[in-house]
């Protein structure tokens, strides 16, 4: 495949490995997170850790849309499309398998009668709703700052076509205060307990935000970033570009995706962003609980169109397994493997916690894609 | 003195072909049902055991010393035309390719379909044509068969269940428990043709390059290689959950491990580029005329030679060697030059959205 298979090329990361043993120091451990499961998945997919130094270690983040939608937002879609007949529910594939109270998660709600649908873009469940005037069309909307325009634009749809059976259930987050989140957390404060040297950043979400929200976490916590693409070679070249600004002491935004962020980003979307959506003052993710100001609502001149007015849904928190470290393990606190319901109770067919929902979750890319470095190599195994 | 009657004996109006659509009555078991499989079923498929018009078809015993195989295989695809193939061909295909991966001649075919009220009989006569056309062209008939409609909004207007039987010489062993570490692993040609057809047909995704499926017959490809090699240990067709699933089921009945090769693994550009767009892998997507090969090291060269040698197996590949593992991982070396496990799909393949 022209244009992608050259940021896969296994010659190159073996260079590239190469000058990455050779810049990081033996003295010392690395740790860095990369935010977005984007690049988990691409570290996982493509055995990146194979090709790192034993002190350079990858710590998962939280961005993984799917994976931080608490219980609470999707039994919202699941009462409102088992209680209404008339309501098509529709959502992103990835969406359907996240559990919910009560054993249920879209699909299996689905499978009892309710209306849900995949679609592959907001545009698509506008669509929908034209197809069929007679349904009550809500688009379950989720995702961080790169699927926040398209749902803002079926917003101002809507509204110029004054659609009446159209709204949007709106579960926008915010990358930025994740970040804050993970980096006020007291385990990263508290010096020494995690060691989190810096950030890979974000790759389809700062082509919308651009670098710069990230150079407060640069200045203000001393944090390296290092915005990355999300090919396997992009992410190793972010990797050496993070050990660089550890061995000079530095702390500085870079940019190893310039063939699509600006420092800027894109300005369009944000205006449009601004014109639909506003701040929540707090939001529960699973796994991090409540961050103030890390989600965006539906404004106003909006209303008729926002399914959380227009059916009078109420959020109600629930908690996680109180076994589940999904927490801990997207602060970095833990790995997969420290939790008791890793591969047992909790797997990718039957989620206990956030980050076994989603292939782009920390334990699932983990189970699905690494697990086999849990159990001691086999002899006699060939080649 | 009456005048004649003006019922002419023996007549019925031929079917509707052109506008017509199955009813209620074409399942009732009365007149209209019999009219449906004369015209429609009994043309198509024509050979002596169906023409008897009996309850089941009475066959021939098998050679002494060869055993019988079986298999059954529901085809309940969306949509019911695609690109390569429809649901008719592949209904006989399926079957056929469970019997052959056994190391068994598919020798006969039965047919029961459940119609949708309302479908239209000219779609339904040209799937049953393209079944008659495989079945024709794997030299397998379709012996019996049963017709069910059901109302509408309760089908998705053809499913079809077709049962192949087939002889099994003596002393040949193909199973899915027989791998052994060390043995080599062989795939007949690109993977994921037919599931990305099936899925650029339902997303519209339109590309430079058509997607057809792959659906074919495999058993005189599989006749080739079991000539070349007799020491062939494993078949089996990658349906649905591709290779990946089709693998992991193997290591497991085997109590075996794996190692693929991904640099080799051939998938066409076409497909590769659908299933970035859609955020899938193409070692999950379902195929219909593809096998995995498991044999003996020593005997691989000869077999994908075999292989290539035959019009089904060009881009035969060998993609990987069987190892000795307690936890029957299967694994592969990425292009990139790392390492991971490819794990059973778990629940459906969804994109994702990120």
């Amino acid at each position: 495949m022209k244009y992608v298979d050259e940021f896969r090329d296994g010659a190159l990361a073996a260079k590239l490995a190469g000058a990455i043993a050779r810049e990081a120091d033996p003295g010392r451990n690395y740790a860095f997170m990369e935010f977005c499961g984007g690049h988990t998945h691409a570290i996982s997919r493509y055995g990146v850790t194979d090709l790192l130094p034993a002190n350079v270690r990858m710590i998962h983040g939280p961005g993984c849309p799917v994976c931080v939608l608490p219980i609470g937002r999707i039994d919202m879609a699941i009462r409102l499309a088992l209680s209404r007949p008339e309501v098509t529910i529709c959502t992103y594939g990835d969406c359907l398998r996240v559990p919910a109270s009560d054993g249920l998660s879209l699909l299996k709600a689905k499978a009892r009668g309710a209306d849900i649908r995949m679609v592959y873009s907001a545009a698509d469940a506008l669509a929908l709703a034209q197809k069929m005037p007679e349904r009550e069309v809500v688009f379950f909307a989720i995702g961080f700052e790169t699927t926040t325009p398209p749902t803002a634009l079926v917003l101002r749809q809507a509204q110029a076509l004054q659609l009446a059976n159209f709204s949007v259930l709106c579960n926008h987050v915010l990358t930025p205060s994740a970040i804050l989140t993970i980096l006020e957390s007291p385990e990263v404060r508290e010096l020494g307990t995690v060691p989190l040297d810096g950030f890979i950043g974000p790759a389809h979400v700062s082509t919308i935000i651009g670098s710069r929200p990230y150079a407060f976490f640069a200045e203000e916590y001393r944090k390296p970033v290092v915005i990355a693409g999300f090919e396997p070679l992009d992410v190793m070249q972010a990797i050496r570009m993070l050990i660089r600004q550890v061995n000079e002491g530095r702390a500085e935004v870079e940019n190893e995706f310039t063939r699509a962020v600006t420092e800027d980003g894109n300005l369009k979307a944000q205006a449009l962003v601004s014109e639909v959506f506003e701040l929540r003052r707090s939001f529960e993710w699973r796994g991090l609980r409540e961050v103030p100001y890390s989600a965006l609502r539906i404004r106003a001149p909006f209303a008729q169109w926002d399914a959380e007015a227009r059916f009078g849904l109420e959020f109600v928190s629930v908690p996680d397994n109180r076994a589940c470290e999904c927490g801990a393990i997207l602060r970095g606190v833990k790995t997969p493997t420290d939790c008791k319901l890793f591969g047992t109770v909790c797997t990718p067919e039957n989620p206990m916690g956030s980050c076994m929902v989603s292939s782009e979750g920390a334990c699932a890319a983990h189970y699905n894609y690494g697990r086999f470095r849990d159990v001691p190599v086999v002899a006699g195994t060939t080649r | 003195m009456s005048l004649a009657s003006p019922v002419k004996k023996g007549y019925v109006r031929p079917l509707d072909l052109k506008h017509g659509r199955v009813d209620m009555g074409h399942g009732a078991g009365g007149r209209a049902m019999a009219q449906l499989i004369s015209e429609l079923f009994a043309g198509a498929f024509a050979n002596e055991h169906l023409e008897r018009g009996d309850d089941a078809a009475v066959l021939p015993a098998p050679v002494p010393g060869e055993r019988l195989v079986v298999a059954t295989d529901a085809h309940v695809v969306s949509p019911l035309f695609f690109p390569g193939g429809d649901i008719g061909c592949l209904s006989v295909h399926g079957t056929i390719n469970d019997l052959a991966v056994m190391g068994a001649r598919p020798l006969y075919l039965a047919a029961s379909f459940i119609l949708e009220e309302g479908f239209p009989l000219a779609e339904l006569a040209r799937i049953v044509a393209s079944m008659a056309q495989a079945s024709r062209e794997a030299g397998v008939p379709v012996v019996t068969g049963d017709t069910k409609v059901v109302e509408q909004g309760k089908g998705d207007g053809v499913f079809i269940t077709t049962t192949g039987v087939g002889a099994l010489p003596s002393g040949r062993e193909i199973g899915g428990a027989n791998a052994r570490p060390g043995d080599a692993i062989l795939v007949s040609g690109t993977l994921g043709d037919h599931g990305m057809a099936i899925m650029a047909q339902r997303e519209s995704l339109a590309f430079d390059s058509e997607i057809a499926s792959d659906t074919a017959a495999l058993h005189g490809l599989i006749a080739a290689m079991l000539d070349a090699v007799p020491t062939i240990r494993v078949l089996r067709d990658p349906t649905r959950g591709g290779l990946a699933t089709t693998l992991n089921e193997i290591a497991t009945q085997s109590g075996v491990g794996m190692e693929l090769d991904e640099a080799v693994i051939p998938v066409q550009p076409q497909v590769a580029a659908a299933c970035e767009l859609l955020g899938l892998d193409p070692l999950y997507v379902a195929n219909e005329g593809k096998l995995i090969a498991i044999c003996p090291a020593d005997d691989a060269d000869r077999l994908l030679a075999a292989m290539r040698a035959h019009p089904l197996g060009e881009r035969a590949a060998r993609i990987g060697t069987v190892t000795a593992d307690p936890n029957a991982f299967v694994q592969i070396r990425t292009t990139f030059g790392g390492r991971r496990m490819v794990d059973w799909l778990s629940g459906e393949q969804l994109p994702r959205i990120c």
